[in-house]
């Protein structure tokens, strides 16, 4: 029951701020992040509930719909999930409340948050594939609205190529999952009879098929190297908020995707292509890194970090895919930090991404070049910028540390020249972020800065909640960990 | 004679009969009264055919005429578009003096529509096409001082022209192979000797595919659909659009079933299914007139059909997702074209700008048309495509599906295109709706989209049990 409250209260939401034509700004806004909220509630009430020791999928929920065809509204969660889903809607929770210019539509601007926060919670809680893939379109649809209409730059033309781009992909996602579908009998969605029976393992080419289908199509959400190209220019013109959501949780379902769809249910398959899949991974991230050093643009640096953290999750997941290798310990270690890297850097790119829309609120100009010397003007800005930046380049005691150090150590046993290289990707990573501070905040002062404002309370509060956050999972990561290592050891088979 | 079995055609017909008198008496004023009519003919129409749905399928008169699930859905589809078709057109056609009668032409071009669906018998075939055919041509050029219009129906009507003729030459030399013209003897015939004279047959088959390709539009008889989604008035697209295709889809996956495998009709049929998608959707995506996008986006839905019609005789499934894709097609183009309608026809892409400002439910039910026209879920539309895609993948022609989904990432962008402009533009100057009655039927197809979305689980299992008789 918790699971399907905490998705279905903000589609509630948003239907209600449809409705009432009448609500001002500030009224739409607080409903907004009150319903939020009390979606992201629901989770952490599920989170509570959850028992480490019990099975793989808990809180389930199943109610026969059409049992022909093999479909039913399936809901459940594992600890991947519920972290992700939890980090998700504080997301929300975050970009919602975070000031921003509505441009006279508060209204319309808020429901289609609450409608995206719906549709991306589904995509984690559901355990049925057709659901999975409808929820998992219907965050384009979402998506695309925001960009189009509150964007900036050239809207349309990058809402367009965002839709069209991550629609090939789910394309292919929905012909592997009819793939799926047709290789069990009876025929089936649901996930966890095909995560327990493995229906495709041992039949070659037609697993191959499905496998590079699946792979194409997460791997364009995630996005990996060389199916990012619409990744930087939705960024940059998306409205700041929506950027961080874009990069805080419509990046994750690809790796979430991967974990619970090709990693899950074809571990064979998964296994023999998985040194594939971690140099592809390798590419992302030195690719990745080296772009983003090479950006003027600030929204547009922090865009291409992305792909170079997104590399390191599935880095991680195609190391623990990896079960010739016999070392269980070291492909759980990977595949918890693949996880903590997605909760993580949901937080820490989600705080850079709000912080990047301060900027574009302030100035309209995302250029480092025009920027400078603002360490005095705005120590609350600066403070939380270089917070957000150091736990992004992996400072001990932030959370980017704790996952980073878990996937370089489980992919250190198994395959370990592909960490010594992806380690260089951290290197490139602090000198990017050491010289975007550099630029932003310390040398002189440009005069058109000359009024440049602080943050406001309601900026460095939505900031300081995500800082606690980074913080804590930093110090004291054992509350997450605890919930992780309980579904990664069952997924690696360790329990 | 078991008259009683042809019940909702005799309704139609007498419907129709009773309205070409009624409209050559009636004053000016009461014309529309015609549209009245209209309904309630399809409503009896429509009930004579609920009556027969779950009757056992069979054949009736010596086996000319099919009385199975998929002709009773077939019509009762049909019977639907028209109705749609119908309330749609009295504010449209209000100040037209021969307003009456074109009730009467749209009865018959569902008629023969209906016809075309439950033919068991390649003669039955013939007349099903040449009916829905002429009694449609008129209608496409029913605004006779509208040149556009009259473009449209002339090459509506040579286009037709052309392949019913080719279609009757493929007929007789049919009849000629196999001494018969009904299907089950047709199928005996061929089944005993295949390769009695392949070359004769493969051009008697070719003839018939090519004179349905004109009714289904799809290549290589595809030429009209976008002028006449243009020119003709928009009542008047919005059923031939829709309608003639579905019955076209039906007897083409009846009469491919019958032919023996020395035909390799699969392939064909897959290769007309692979052009007619492209090419629909490379020719919309230039398009700045949105009756002319919708034209060629319904020829690339041909298309998607043909798909199920391929793996017709391998998958048991695949006539219930030709006609649930069909069903979720007419949905969404109905409720466009009722958004056309109410819009007073405004065509081009410019006069859409900002339309979402001054009309939010009219574009809102724009939007969900063009999306489940997409596939995207959970509209109606994406149950069509994954039924289809389903089949495809099933029936071993994955290749087909993939091409299919590549077509679909295509045809997004247009379709976006038109909704992006209706959002994200600042409005141009104003918007004149057309009247009530187009209100209220605009209104009853997005219910109806809306409907069909939701108890799109309760539309399957219905089409899973669609069967032929025989």
């Amino acid at each position: 029951m918790i699971l399907t409250v905490a998705w279905i209260v903000p589609l509630l939401g948003a239907v209600a701020l449809a409705a009432f034509p009448r609500w001002s700004e500030g009224r739409a806004r607080l409903w907004a992040a009150a319903v939020a909220a009390l979606s992201l509630l629901a989770l952490v009430v599920a989170w509570v509930g959850f028992d480490p020791a019990g099975p793989l999928f808990q809180h389930v929920e199943e109610l026969r719909w059409v049992p022909s065809i093999g479909l039913a509204y399936r809901v459940g969660v594992d600890g991947i999930a519920l972290a992700v889903a939890t980090m998700s809607a504080l997301i929300f929770v975050a970009a919602i409340a975070y000031p921003v210019d509505t441009l006279g539509q508060p209204r319309q601007y808020y429901a289609w948050m609450l409608f995206l926060q719906a549709m991306s919670l589904g995509v984690f809680l559901v355990l049925d594939l057709l659901l999975f893939y409808v929820f998992f379109d219907l965050t384009l649809v979402g998506m695309f609205f925001l960009i189009g209409r509150w964007g900036h730059g050239t809207p349309q033309v990058s809402a367009l190529k965002f839709f069209l781009y991550t629609f090939a992909g789910s394309l292919l996602l929905l012909l592997a999952i009819i793939g799926l579908y047709l290789s069990i009998e009876p025929h089936s969605f649901d996930m966890r009879v095909l995560i327990e029976r493995q229906p495709l393992a041992g039949t070659g080419l037609y697993a191959g098929l499905v496998f590079l289908a699946l792979m194409l199509g997460f791997a364009i959400k995630t996005p990996l190297v060389p199916l990012h190209t619409w990744l930087p220019q939705a960024h940059v013109d998306a409205p700041g908020p929506a950027s961080a959501i874009l990069a805080g949780v419509l990046l994750k379902m690809g790796t979430y995707g991967m974990i619970r769809l090709p990693f899950a249910m074809m571990q064979e398959t998964f296994a023999k292509y998985s040194l594939v899949v971690g140099i592809v991974a390798l590419v992302a991230i030195l690719y990745g890194a080296l772009v983003a050093l090479g950006q003027g643009n600030l929204k547009r640096r922090i865009a291409y970090t992305s792909i170079n953290h997104m590399g390191y999750t599935v880095l991680g997941i195609a190391v623990a895919s990896a079960i010739f290798a016999d070392n269980q310990a070291a492909r759980q270690l990977a595949l918890t930090g693949a996880t903590v890297e997605m909760v993580a850097h949901g937080l820490i790119t989600g705080a850079l991404f709000l912080i990047c829309g301060s900027f574009w609120q302030r100035t309209g100009d995302y250029e480092l070049d025009h920027y400078g010397g603002l360490a005095h003007r705005a120590p609350l800005l600066t403070g939380f910028t270089v917070l957000a930046a150091f736990a992004s380049l992996g400072m001990p005691g932030l959370a980017g540390f704790v996952a980073e150090f878990q996937v370089f150590a489980g992919t250190f046993a198994v395959y370990p020249w592909l960490a010594v290289l992806g380690v260089l990707g951290i290197l490139i990573t602090a000198a990017l972020f050491l010289g975007l501070l550099r630029r932003l905040f310390f040398g002189r002062l440009p005069s058109h800065l000359g009024g440049f404002g602080d943050l406001k309370w309601a900026e460095w509060g939505v900031l300081g909640v995500l800082s606690l956050g980074i913080l804590v999972i930093g110090v004291a990561p054992q509350f997450l960990l605890t919930l992780i290592d309980a579904s990664s050891a069952l997924l690696v088979g360790g329990r | 004679m078991p008259i009683g079995d042809l019940a909702p055609e005799i309704a139609l017909l007498v419907g129709a009969v009773v309205i070409v008198l009624f409209a050559s008496f009636a004053p000016q004023e009461r014309q529309a009264w015609a549209g009245g009519l209209a309904l309630i003919t399809l409503a009896l129409a429509a009930g004579f055919s609920l009556m027969q749905w779950r009757e056992p399928p069979a054949l009736t008169f010596s086996g000319v005429w099919a009385l199975d699930t998929a002709a009773v859905a077939t019509k009762l589809l049909v019977l639907l578009v028209g109705a749609v078709a119908v309330l749609l057109s009295p504010d449209w056609m209000r100040s037209d003096r021969r307003h009456g009668e074109y009730y009467a032409l749209c009865l018959f071009t569902l008629l023969g529509v209906i016809m075309m669906a439950s033919a068991n018998d390649s003669m039955e075939l013939v007349v099903g096409i040449l009916l829905s055919s002429t009694a449609s041509y008129p209608l496409v050029a029913y605004h006779r001082g509208f040149k556009p219009a009259l473009e449209a129906a002339m090459k509506y009507f040579l286009i037709g022209a052309l392949t019913n003729s080719l279609l009757v030459i493929g007929v007789v030399l049919l009849f000629g192979l196999v001494g018969d013209t009904d299907y089950a003897r047709t199928a005996q015939v061929l089944a005993t000797a295949p390769d009695a004279a392949p070359l004769a047959l493969s051009v008697a088959v070719a003839c018939i595919v090519l004179g349905l390709t004109f009714k289904l539009a799809a290549f290589p008889g595809h030429a009209w659909m976008p002028d006449v989604a243009q020119g003709a008035p928009v009542p008047v697209a919005a059923l031939l659009t829709v309608a003639p295709k579905v019955g076209a889809a039906v007897a083409l996956a009846r009469f491919v079933s019958l032919l023996p495998e020395s035909q390799v009709w699969p392939v064909i049929v897959a290769l007309i299914a692979v052009v007619t998608m492209t090419l629909g959707n490379l020719a919309a995506l230039k398009q700045t007139d949105v009756r002319r996008l919708l034209g060629w986006s319904s020829v690339s839905q041909s298309g998607y059909a043909l798909m199920a019609v391929v793996v017709i005789d391998v998958e048991p499934q695949a006539l219930g997702a030709l006609l649930a894709f069909l069903a979720a097609y007419l949905f969404a183009n109905l409720a466009a074209f009722a958004v056309v309608t109410h819009l007073r026809g405004r065509t081009a892409l410019a006069d859409y700008h900002g339309l979402g400002r001054t009309q939010p439910l009219v574009t809102a039910v724009l939007i969900l048309a063009l999306l489940s026209l997409v596939g995207i879920p959970p509209l109606v539309g994406f149950f069509g495509k994954f039924m289809l895609f389903k089949v495809t993948i099933a029936g071993g022609y994955t290749w087909l599906a993939v091409v299919a989904a590549i077509n679909t990432v295509l045809s997004l962008f247009y379709y976006l295109r038109v909704i992006a402009v209706t959002m994200f533009k600042p409005l141009e100057g104003e918007v004149h709706v057309l009247g009530s009655w187009s209100w209220l039927a605009l209104l009853a197809s997005a219910v109806l989209l809306v409907a069909a979305s939701l108890g799109a689980k309760g539309g399957l299992a219905l089409m899973g049990a669609v069967r032929f008789a025989g």
